[in-house]
């Protein structure tokens, strides 16, 4: 894919060239079949940068942030992170890494997961939750016996939870996570998130299983971080709203592969793509009136064992053209840093 | 909302419902009145644990051991639902008043065909063969457009969207007048949730029946429902046609929940949502529940609970503060 | 959070009845030497009598002038004992008495003491047998399920397989193979048998472990596999473990029990499979020797029970829909 989508941006961080990611199928009767969970996705992530990921189930938004997060390894393609030792300022981050250089990754990399219930382990305690990053990642001060270190945490385990909105912090040290309400369990996962300082952040839906109320306050504290911190934001949401919010620019994912990609205004205003087009006017708004010209499809999202050939889009697209079944559009561009991949 | 009363269908009158625990009696609806005209759309939005759903299942008398309804009424076409017999609540469930769960994983039986659950609900209430009972249940899979050949097929066959229409099939069976939705659309994606939501409008026109929808999603409700309820720990704290209610909430609660939704236009400005969580409905603090996260709070709001008072006409707020809007 | 277990358990009526009953049993083990009245494998009960005791006087045989100050004298002295030796023989079956609770063996043995000392090795072949099967399945579960691929495969395939063997004829096969008699081949026996179901049960949970969040997240925190599998995974399956523990412990007694009752077991060792066997082989169920077989019968049963107790209780702690409200 072309890497001009990154013009504008002053400075990379993170870059996805052509990455997929096959999941092959363990069942005898399907042997060798494998689902699409990603196909040909480049993009890249700029410093201090929002960029969000938007589709709906099924997309590959979260299989995105997986292999970012180098949970699973990749089919193919490349990641490369910023390195000002490599020659040209990148270093690949796909291929196998040892445990020393994954650790040194992991520490740039982190990753927040939709579900404040399963990301916490029931069995141990905020304090032991969130002093693992430092005991892993031994950012702890020691100079003078083990007490010394123990203080040590202790006060930087209080200033981590003020620093979410967690006060009192002796408070909470104690707690298990069933004993703290959903809101407060997700600011627990992004204290542990930001307490080794992560040059960059992937939110997997961090809000959307939280209540209506207290999804906004958890928002605003993502961009406080980002604001402060410096810290490079890849936001996987289904909401076009909250993406529109939270991001400066918007990637729309569409069964595996990127379908548009843009700053956050061109992708919500001036959307481009079909499948954009949809998204934006299924989302609900109710400032645009209450009578609006709503785009309506059938079908459901295809199967990504055996994709539709060409645009994954076509079987529901009420523009498609004879040749979006037989061939696979380029990301073309339609303005600077704006690129859809689509005939039209 | 005296006014309206001639043509109301489903009227409930201060209504307390809730569940039995061990530390007492959680009151998940406390003092709730409102009424449903025909035809009407009332949506019912607020917060996980506002009592939305319990109200739901209060109007349908569908409660689990623990659950009752303590006091109240609700009252339809001059019966009192809350107070009636459970033959005569049978007869009223499904014929006249139906619901559209939030789980179709939940609700559908996995191992018998959509068809067979369809014509097992018609058979359960009118006497007729099966026959007459499969022609209905085609008519009605027609109507939420699900072809005929999928008649036969199990609930695993069918995505998550057409299994959420067999549901509406269902509940459209014996003809209600009612139709309560609980978060019928919350597990779905956007593009199936406005599917589905653009053919129940549909149907509604067509068949002329009421629905009561009840979701958290504010934003989506503004734009589908004609009259529209903000329940908060139990208690409808603004109520008034739609539009009205979008454009100028009067009580805080709804303000915060409306600056909970980012826009899709308009220029981005930095929204607040709502700090804190909801009370303790077990032992509920005596004046507005809102009290402790309100931004407007006022000595006084913590003593007694203000009442739902006329803002302008047919539309209500329970607050006495100043009204912003 | 083991402070809650050991709370819900002592708080929940079937757990404290089961750990009553298996402490009793466990304290009549410990103390079997002081409880049994007879030794349980001898038929006759001797008692010796010490009636007189005499002792000669001292004589000198021989003295013997060393110097003029030191002389040397050697003396000669016997003792005679009279002893009364009255060796009793127990009666042969025996029925219960005031002597013999619960009368006697074949060939004079106390069934009453047999029983006492047979609780200590039933317990004990149980327990141990009860502890190995589950650090074996424990194990093979965590490394499936902590791999997969294909070490998974094989070890799934080798549990299925060896969960269709239907484990009796199994055992018996194999002890029928094994010259050694003894309780340790017991033990290996019922161990080797009895691994694939909980193996199953086990790799289920750690599966579905490995899946949540939390271990993605040690993941890409960086934990190491070793902390995420001891630390992570192991201490959310105690209740699982604790619970195939119980149950294999008393498929232990229970196998213990069959081999030895088919005389498979080494018959000289009293135990209640044992005391089952001598039963059997001397028509004692013909004979409607009540008091011979069915005690050791109905312990095996009381344990059973006391495990199977503990077992519900620990479901209903780790799933809370079976808790009651």
């Amino acid at each position: 894919m072309p890497l001009a989508t990154v013009n504008t941006m002053a400075e990379e961080i993170l870059r996805l060239q052509g990455v997929s990611k096959h999941f092959p199928i363990r069942s005898f009767r399907r042997f060798g079949e494998v689902v699409h969970a990603m196909d040909d996705v480049s993009f890249s992530l700029g410093k201090a940068e929002v960029l969000a990921l938007v589709g709906e189930s099924g997309s590959g938004k979260t299989t995105t942030a997986s292999v970012i997060a180098q949970l699973y390894p990749i089919t193919s393609g490349l990641i490369r992170l910023a390195d000002p030792q490599a020659p040209d300022g990148f270093r690949s981050v796909s291929g196998k890494l040892s445990r020393k250089a994954l650790l040194g990754y992991r520490k740039r990399v982190q990753m927040i997961f939709q579900d404040p219930f399963g990301s916490l382990n029931p069995t141990h305690t905020i304090e032991h939750i969130l002093s693992r990053p430092y005991v892993i990642h031994d950012k702890v001060v020691y100079r003078r016996g083990e007490e010394r270190r123990k203080t040590a945490l202790k006060e930087q385990l209080h200033q981590l939870l003020r620093s979410v909105g967690l006060e009192p912090p002796q408070q909470y040290l104690d707690k298990f996570p069933h004993e703290l309400s959903g809101g407060q369990r997700q600011r627990v996962n992004i204290a542990r998130t930001f307490s080794i300082e992560p040059e960059i952040v992937l939110a997997d839906e961090p809000t959307s299983m939280l209540d209506v109320s207290i999804r906004m306050s958890i928002m605003n504290m993502m961009l406080a971080f980002q604001e402060q911190k410096q810290v490079s934001f890849l936001y996987i949401t289904h909401d076009l709203a909250g993406a529109r919010y939270m991001a400066q620019r918007i990637v729309v994912m569409y069964a595996g592969m990127i379908m548009e990609i843009g700053t956050s205004d061109e992708v919500v205003q001036r959307a481009v793509h079909p499948y954009t087009k949809l998204l934006r006017s299924a989302a609900p708004a109710p400032e645009e009136g209450l009578k609006r010209n709503r785009l309506i499809t059938q079908g459901d999202i295809p199967s990504l064992i055996h994709p539709p050939a060409g645009c994954r889009f076509h079987p529901r697209c009420p523009y498609a053209m004879a040749e979006c079944s037989r061939l696979i559009p380029p990301l073309k561009e339609v303005e600077g840093g704006h690129w859809i991949r689509c005939y039209l | 909302m005296q006014e309206f009363l001639s043509e109301n269908i489903l009227e409930c009158q201060e209504l307390v419902a809730g569940y039995e625990l061990k530390a007492g009696f959680v009151r998940a609806v406390d003092g709730v009145s409102f009424s449903l005209r025909r035809g009407e759309f009332l949506g019912i939005a607020g917060e996980s644990g506002c009592g939305k759903t319990t109200l739901a299942y209060a109007v349908m008398r569908l409660f689990r051991d623990n659950a009752k309804i303590r006091s109240g009424k609700i009252l339809y076409s001059g019966k009192d639902i809350a107070n009636a017999s459970e033959e005569e609540v049978k007869n009223l469930r499904w014929e006249h008043i139906s619901m559209v769960f939030q789980s179709a994983m939940n609700a559908l039986n996995p191992v018998l065909p959509i068809g067979e659950q369809l014509t097992d609900a018609w058979l359960a209430h009118k006497h007729g063969d099966l026959r007459e009972a499969k022609t209905r249940a085609l008519e009605v899979l027609k109507l939420v457009d699900i072809p005929e050949d999928r008649y036969n097929a199990y609930p695993h066959q069918l995505s998550g969207g057409m299994k959420q229409r067999v549901m509406i099939a269902m509940a459209l069976m014996l003809q209600p007048e009612i139709v309560i939705m609980d978060e019928p659309t919350t597990a779905l994606d956007v593009v199936v949730q406005r599917t589905i939501i653009e053919k129940i409008q549909e149907l509604r026109k067509e068949l002329q029946f009421s629905v009561i929808f009840i979701t958290h999603d504010l934003s989506l409700l503004v734009e589908i429902s004609d009259q529209l309820a903000i329940m908060y720990a139990g208690k409808i704290v603004e109520y008034g046609p739609a539009s009205e209610v979008f454009l100028s909430p009067c009580h805080p609660y709804t303000q915060g929940l409306m600056a909970s939704f980012p826009t899709l236009s308009g220029p981005i400005a930095r929204m607040g949502g709502i700090e804190g969580k909801p009370p303790d409905l077990i032992d509920p603090p005596p004046g507005c529940r809102f009290y402790p996260r309100c931004r407007n709070r006022h000595s006084g709001c913590d003593l007694s609970a203000p009442p739902l008072r006329q803002v302008k006409p047919g539309h209500y707020a329970a607050c006495d503060g100043e009204y912003h809007g | 959070m083991f402070k809650d277990i050991g709370k819900l358990f002592l708080g929940n009526k079937k757990a404290l009845f089961g750990l009553l009953l298996l402490t009793f049993f466990a304290l009549v083990g410990i103390f079997a030497p002081f409880l049994a009245p007879y030794d349980p494998k001898n038929n006759r009960v001797e008692t010796v009598t010490v009636l007189s005791e005499e002792r000669d006087r001292s004589r000198t045989i021989s003295r013997e002038d060393l110097d003029e100050s030191t002389e040397k004298r050697v003396y000669s002295q016997s003792v005679h004992t009279t002893y009364e030796r009255i060796t009793k023989k127990l009666p042969l079956k025996g029925k219960p008495s005031s002597e013999h609770l619960l009368g006697t063996t074949h060939s004079g043995q106390d069934i009453f003491s047999q029983l006492i000392w047979g609780t200590r090795v039933s317990l004990t072949v149980g327990l141990v047998t009860g502890l190995f099967t589950t650090l074996l399945s424990l194990c093979l579960a965590l490394i499936a399920g902590y791999l997969g691929g294909l070490v998974d495969d094989i070890i799934s395939l080798f549990t299925n397989v060896f969960l269709v063997i239907p484990s009796l004829p199994l055992m018996i096969v194999i002890a029928a193979y094994v010259s050694v008699r003894g309780v340790i081949p017991i033990i290996l026996i019922l161990g080797l048998t009895s691994w694939p179901w909980p193996t199953r049960v086990l790799r289920s949970q750690v599966v579905s472990l490995k899946n949540r969040d939390f271990i993605k997240v040690s993941k890409s925190l960086g934990e190491k596999p070793a902390y995420v599998v001891f630390r992570e995974i192991l201490p959310n399956m105690i209740s699982l473990v604790m619970a195939s523990f119980f149950s294999s412990t008393m498929a232990a007694i229970i196998g213990e029990a069959t081999l030895e009752f088919i005389g498979l077991g080494n018959v000289s060792v009293v135990s209640w499979g044992t005391m089952l066997y001598w039963a059997q082989a001397n028509g004692a169920l013909l004979a409607g020797a009540w008091w011979w077989f069915l005690p050791p019968g109905i312990c095996i049963a009381l344990i059973g029970t006391s495990f199977a107790l503990m077992n519900f209780a620990i479901d209903e702690i780790s799933n809370p829909k079976l808790r009651k409200r």
